[in-house]
């Protein structure tokens, strides 16, 4: 049907710039090809657990970068960790070079360069945000027009 | 087909089927890695609580196959579960982590990790973790198969032969035993498939576990063979092969932890670190080390610290690099660890049983003297580790060669370990060489470096005569040997080729005496060229080796990565084999480096001597 195949293409073609920009990158198609019928919302499910594990991680290092008694560095350098490894499993690339970023200034004990970064990571976080949901809302009408997901590699 | 269908048939369709356990405090990865594990058919359990997870598998440890867990957990450590499960459960357990860095990826391999898998984990690399569970049950196998042998070192130096790594152990064991296992019945019927021929895995529990740690104690970890073992735990249902495999797992673990504590010890009494090389050797040996293991927990890590098997080795590397010098170090600083770890008495007289185990470890032949002298030096270790670098390695350990180095790692580390490993090192030069006498010398002069040389070479004589004197001698070596090994290790370097050779392997493999002369063979040439220059120098010669490599045991940064090396090496190099002899596939080799260790040795000491 033409709206399908318009709405596949439009997917496809969002998904590439969404690679090529770097938000995503390989291990995200990964987890796409993981997605089959016996588990149909699997990126779906990931996606979203990733949001809520942000978030908490994020306020987690905002507080701990507030403290104005001195900051555990290591509480804040252990949450960046989690989030590497998480951002990195999930193939949100930005997010993860950012969490490199952050956890050479937590190692250096930085405060201002980990504000810094934590700021850039809740940032990078949001695009993200935005931009899966947008890409899921395209998987979904094209589900709902009878289509299915085009593969893209 | 589904999960519920594989499970049933997961023996017959191996490696569908597999039960694996994911343990990840982040909810995305554990999510992740469970999808991932089971589209590759695994059958998957999952659960973000380490505390969780260890419940399950005490519980049940039939229930799983394999462990997969993160690495940095909120809850627990995952090396501290990496190391519950492997002791208690004998489980194959895959490190997972967003972290590379080699350091904590050697820590894995220490704390016994089977694998260490980076995050983001790939579907590819899991379709391949199957094979860690065909390969534990194979060795389990065999480990269960074998007999229990008369010398827990015989078992243990075969597999310490294998020193390369822990898996090695088993593999030789599983060579020797090979024979054994096909015809006894119990592994036999259904080898083709590991997971089909599970026997009733005996859950290791901590009571379980402590009344073994509690009987290997009461033996003495040369004496702790399974049967005995098992008759003193006198727990139904229990049976040889449990004991016996569970040993081996202990022994490697003791190993393990030695690293780990070498490492940490880091201490700058080289010296030390030879004896903590030996009370590693020991413990891997099973002589030493489980009467340390066995005496307490507090033992274990103790002995380990101090002998981080890791560290005995990472001590050898740094004095065989260096030549003489390197010797002293690394076992300086095990000592240190031993000193450290608190148990050093502990470890002595753990050595001290260990010693007289070791007789027939090679190792500690004529070393009855180290051990005692560890004892002594152990109490007073952490002063005398420091010292002995100075003084002279080249007088402690002259002309036995052979036997000094075994003995002079084993004083060098740490007065407990020194002992234990000086004995060890001694033991393993007596063998082949009468050195024993040179060796006892070295013990003796650990305090004052220069008057140890002198010291050693009359020492020597009456190594030679009194293997079995050793003892006797061993104690005044034992003051010495301690202080001598400390210092030996650096003096090593300079005179003592053979010495600092010796004392490597000896710390590694306190146990493979053999494998240690190898070591010092490998060394001799080194030390060779060192040593000639320290006879020239006289004795001001070799001091100067001993420094720099005492301080760079006393970082024990080379330790940490140099001892899983030199573990290696060492368990290579040495045989349990007290003799040095016994074990035919090193006793060739060692008894070679031996005999060329102890020429060298000679001069030196000679050379020293005139000084």
């Amino acid at each position: 049907m033409d709206v399908v195949n318009q709405l596949q293409r439009q997917f496809i073609d969002y998904s590439a710039s969404l690679h090529r920009e770097g938000f995503l990158d390989d291990q995200f198609t990964q987890l796409q090809k993981l997605q089959d019928d016996n588990s149909p919302d699997f990126v779906v499910e990931v996606a979203s657990l990733f949001f809520e594990d942000c978030e908490k991680l994020i306020n987690n290092m905002a507080r701990a970068l507030e403290q104005q008694q001195g900051v555990d560095f290591k509480q804040v350098d252990a949450s960046v960790h989690q989030l590497k490894g998480s951002s990195s499993s999930i193939g949100a690339m930005r997010v993860k070079d950012v969490c490199i970023a952050f956890r050479s200034f937590c190692e250096a004990q930085n405060r201002e360069g980990c504000l810094r970064c934590l700021q850039q990571v809740t940032h990078e976080y949001s695009l993200l945000k935005n931009k899966l949901q947008t890409l899921f809302r395209l998987q979904q009408q094209i589900l709902a027009a009878g289509g299915s997901i085009p593969v893209v590699e | 087909m589904t999960v519920e269908q594989i499970v049933s048939e997961g023996k017959d369709q191996f490696p569908i089927g597999m039960r694996v356990l994911a343990v990840d405090d982040d909810p995305t990865c554990l999510l992740l890695l469970g999808t991932l594990l089971r589209r590759c058919q695994y059958h998957v359990t999952t659960t973000s609580q380490a505390k969780t997870a260890l419940k399950m598998l005490r519980e049940n440890k039939n229930k799983f196959d394999l462990v997969i867990s993160d690495v940095h957990m909120p809850d627990m450590d995952g090396f501290k579960l990496l190391e519950h499960v492997g002791l208690e459960m004998d489980l194959p357990v895959i490190m997972l982590s967003a972290n590379g860095d080699t350091k904590l990826v050697m820590k894995g391999i220490t704390h016994g990790a089977c694998d260490y898998l980076l995050k983001p984990v790939r579907i590819e690399e899991l379709q391949n973790i199957w094979q860690h569970v065909v390969r534990r049950k194979k060795k389990d196998r065999c480990n269960s198969g074998s007999k229990d042998k008369p010398h827990p070192d015989s078992g243990e130096a075969a597999g310490i032969g294998n020193f390369d790594n822990n898996g090695k152990l088993n593999k030789k064991r599983k060579d020797q035993n090979e024979d054994e296992d096909d015809e006894r019945d119990e592994n036999g019927h259904d080898i083709e498939d590991p997971s089909a021929q599970k026997k009733p895995r005996v859950v290791w529990s901590v009571e379980l576990h402590r009344k073994f740690v509690a009987a290997v104690n009461q033996l003495g970890i040369d004496k702790a063979v399974p049967k005995k073992i098992l008759e003193l735990m006198n727990v139904e249902k229990l049976t040889r092969e449990n004991v016996a495999s569970h040993l081996q797992k202990f022994r490697l673990y003791l190993k393990r932890i030695s690293c780990v504590a070498n490492q940490q010890a880091n201490m700058a009494a080289a010296l030390g670190t030879a004896d903590s090389a030996y009370l590693r050797m020991g413990s891997l040996n099973g002589l030493g080390n489980f009467h340390t293991l066995t005496g307490s927990d507090q033992l274990h890590n103790a002995a380990f610290r101090s002998f981080p098997p890791s560290g005995v080795l990472g001590r050898l590397n740094t004095p065989a690099g260096l030549g003489i010098r390197g010797l002293p170090s690394p076992g300086t600083i095990q000592l240190g660890h031993v000193q450290n770890s608190g148990n050093p008495t502990n470890d002595l007289s753990k050595l001290q049983s260990f010693v007289p185990g070791n007789h027939n470890t090679n190792i500690l032949q004529g070393m009855p003297m180290s051990l005692e002298l560890d004892r002594l030096q152990h109490n007073k270790s952490a002063g005398h580790i420091g010292e002995l670098p100075t003084t002279d390695s080249t007088t402690v350990f002259p002309g036995p060669g052979s036997l000094v180095d075994a003995r002079i790692t084993g004083f060098s580390n740490n007065p407990l370990l020194g002992v234990t490993s000086n004995s060890l090192m001694l033991e393993g030069s007596s063998q082949q060489a009468t050195s024993h006498t040179s060796v006892s010398a070295i013990g003796f002069q650990n305090g004052n470096a220069l008057s140890d040389f002198t010291f050693i070479a009359p020492a020597s004589n009456q190594l030679q005569d009194s293997k079995a004197d050793s003892q006797g001698q061993a104690s005044p070596i034992n003051c010495n040997a301690g202080q001598i090994i400390r210092s030996a290790p650096q003096e090593w370097n300079a005179p003592r080729k053979d010495a600092p050779y010796q004392s490597h392997a000896s710390l590694n493999s306190s146990i493979p005496i053999n494998g240690a002369m190898i070591q010092l063979g490998q060394y001799l040439d080194r030390n060779n060229s060192i040593f000639h220059r320290t006879t020239d120098l006289d004795s001001v010669g070799p001091l100067n080796f001993v420094d720099p490599l005492s301080i760079k045991h006393s970082e024990g940064d080379n330790s940490i990565m140099e001892p899983s090396v030199i573990e290696k090496e060492g368990y290579l190099m040495f045989q349990p084999r007290p003799h040095g002899n016994h074990d035919p596939d090193n006793i060739g080799s060692l008894e070679d480096l031996a005999s060329a260790m102890m020429k060298q040795v000679r001069l030196v000491v000679s050379s020293l001597v005139n000084i």
